[in-house]
């Protein structure tokens, strides 16, 4: 008996990308889940793990391990050279103009943290004005409040329209004599809107005010150049550019980094001890007190290496297609209601649908084999501000296919089936 | 497949379409929220108690199917109830859908939350409104939330 392709034969190569070989480099997508196979659609929360990755960490507990910047024996060279050879890496892959401008983190979260405790701590102060946007994740906001309710200063926000765009013209009004930051997302997690940070920066540079861009979710999907952006900050998480958790990058300028006091103190952050007095060590030192995590650095190290190989151009262009795809096919489906249309937008898909919850369209989707995510997203100023109280989110990483797409649409049209 | 017909009965759909006693009680002087911050979930159950039992009980705000469903049920079951008698199918209610009783025979049209102890993830869902009432009954000011 014939059998009938299970999917047509349209799959769309962008050049040289290869998703299907690009796909065999990661084993977790090899499974299925309640009898199906694995749609993994959950990219914004966090990506899967090539086998480099998998691979560089096993090799260096099983090859390298040791403290770094302390030892003198070989395990130690081996241990500090890889790890500090990760920074130069992420030094290229941000475009950064020196290595020492680039502080390993935990992730984006303590990344927006230490900014806000040292810097922060340093210059806002009573009747000061901290400034976002309205479409911010829960930790480029929480730490600017933190701060404003420690300084008695104000958490000013920056309106979005209908589509999930920013309001250039209402956020350069808001930028006046008070304020200290500007701290923005560059891609947003729950909407997929591009924010436009090159005349952000310029607009606060205007009037002699940092930015600090939440990358979280634009690091893997585009490729960023710290140094065309001009801005002052950039935060990023390993385990959403396909790299560990618990490892992340802080970049920061050096002059403003060197003004900056320590976040925590601790071994490594140090030049010289005495009860009397500390020398604080020199950039990026200063700011990565005791013992780093220095396996999962080296496994980010091996993420920044696959990227480069694929090239995030090639991969912006593959996620381009994806979600052109993905929004005409969803769109099509009556009773179906996309949130965030932003003219720029990339990675993500965010829907409601008519009567259904969010949360059973997940439950739903999961036992299809579909991964995405159901609720708030981490951003429920967003949800207010679009009346709702979550959205059901697709969202795409480098490996997705065409065919993935066409299994999610089969998906919510289930939904309807189960809960119509 | 058959996992989700059990999850999403027809009496289940039919609750989260068309809840029963979804409304404020302008007598009610029990009154709590319930709050899931993780999906937004969000009820007010009111109850008026009149000499240790339930006279009235019925809840406002807005969910997913299974939490609107159980609410709403929950509500039809426990009027007339004593509150010892509500806290008792409370605990029985937590025992079904948390795969720790049998098939909730002995709890009526609840039975068709049996289905819910297949998926973990939405035993919160069921429990919200529950919580809130019992919550409410106790006295509690706080919000509840299943965090
Ligand atoms: C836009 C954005 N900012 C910040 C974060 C926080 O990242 P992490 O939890 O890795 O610190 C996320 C992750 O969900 C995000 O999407």
């Amino acid at each position: 008996m014939s059998t009938v392709a299970k999917f047509p034969e349209k799959i769309h190569v962008a050049s040289s990308y290869d998703v299907r070989k690009i796909r065999k480099d990661f084993p977790i997508l090899h499974q299925t889940v309640h009898g199906k196979p694995l749609v993994y659609l959950d990219n914004a929360a966090t990506t899967q793990k090539p086998l480099a990755v998998i691979e560089a960490i096993e090799n260096y507990y099983r090859r390298d391990n040791s403290n770094i910047h302390r030892g003198v024996h070989t395990l130690s060279e081996r241990a500090t050279e890889a790890y500090e050879k990760v920074r130069v890496a992420a030094q290229k892959f941000l475009n950064a103009a020196d290595h020492k401008e680039i502080i390993f983190v935990r992730g984006t979260t303590e990344a927006i943290n230490l900014v806000a405790q040292t810097y922060g701590r340093k210059n806002v102060g009573n009747g000061d004005e901290v400034l976002i946007t309205a479409m911010e994740h829960h930790s480029n906001i929480v730490p600017w409040q933190l701060l404003c309710d420690e300084k008695g200063a104000r958490l000013r926000v920056a309106p979005i329209n209908d589509r999930g765009e920013l309001q250039l013209d209402e956020f350069e009004k808001l930028l006046g004599p008070k304020t200290k930051i500007v701290a923005v997302g560059h891609l947003s997690n729950a909407l997929g809107t591009i924010n436009h940070v090159r005349d952000i920066v310029r607009m606060a540079h205007a009037r002699n005010i940092p930015v600090l861009v939440d990358g979280a979710q634009a690091a893997p999907r585009m490729q960023v150049d710290v140094q065309a952006l001009d801005c002052d900050f950039y935060a990023l998480s390993g385990h959403k550019i396909y790299g560990p958790t618990g490892i992340g990058i802080l970049y920061g300028k050096t002059k403003l980094l060197e003004a900056m006091p320590p976040y925590q103190g601790g071994g490594d952050m140090i030049a010289s001890v005495t009860f009397d007095k500390t020398v604080y060590n020199r950039l990026p030192y200063k700011f990565e007190a005791g013992t780093p995590n220095i396996a999962d650095t080296i496994g980010l190290g091996a993420a920044f290496e696959y990227l480069n190989q694929l090239g995030l151009e090639q991969i912006e262009q593959h996620e381009a297609d994806l979600l052109a795809y993905a929004t005409k096919s969803v769109e099509a489906i009556s009773g179906v209601q996309l949130i965030g249309t932003a003219k720029e937008k990339a990675g993500v898909l965010s829907f409601v649908m008519e009567d259904i919850h969010p949360h059973d369209i997940g439950t739903i989707l999961d036992t299809e084999g579909i991964a995405v995510r159901t609720g708030h997203h981490c951003a429920q100023p967003v949800m207010q501000r679009f009346g709702i109280p979550a959205t059901a989110r697709a969202s795409f990483g480098l490996y997705n296919t065409r065919e993935e797409v066409d299994a999610l649409v089969k998906g919510i049209r289930r939904v309807q089936e189960v809960l119509g | 497949m058959s996992e989700l017909r059990e999850l999403y009965q027809e009496v289940i759909l039919e609750h989260s379409k068309k809840p029963k006693n979804f409304r404020a009680i302008e007598t009610a002087n029990h009154k709590a929220e319930g709050f899931n911050p993780l999906c937004g979930d969000h009820f007010t159950i009111y109850v008026d108690v009149k000499d240790g039992a339930i006279n009235d009980i019925g809840f406002q705000g807005s969910g997913c199917a299974i939490s609107k469903a159980s609410a709403s049920m929950m509500t039809q079951m426990l009027k007339g109830k004593t509150e010892t008698e509500a806290e008792g199918i409370f605990t029985r209610f937590h025992d079904l859908v948390t795969g720790h009783a049998g098939d909730g025979q002995d709890l009526g049209k609840l039975a068709v939350f049996a289905g819910v102890s297949e998926f973990p993830l939405r035993v919160k869902c069921a429990t919200l409104a529950w919580h809130a009432m019992r919550a409410a009954l106790n006295g509690d000011q706080e919000a509840v939330s299943t965090e």
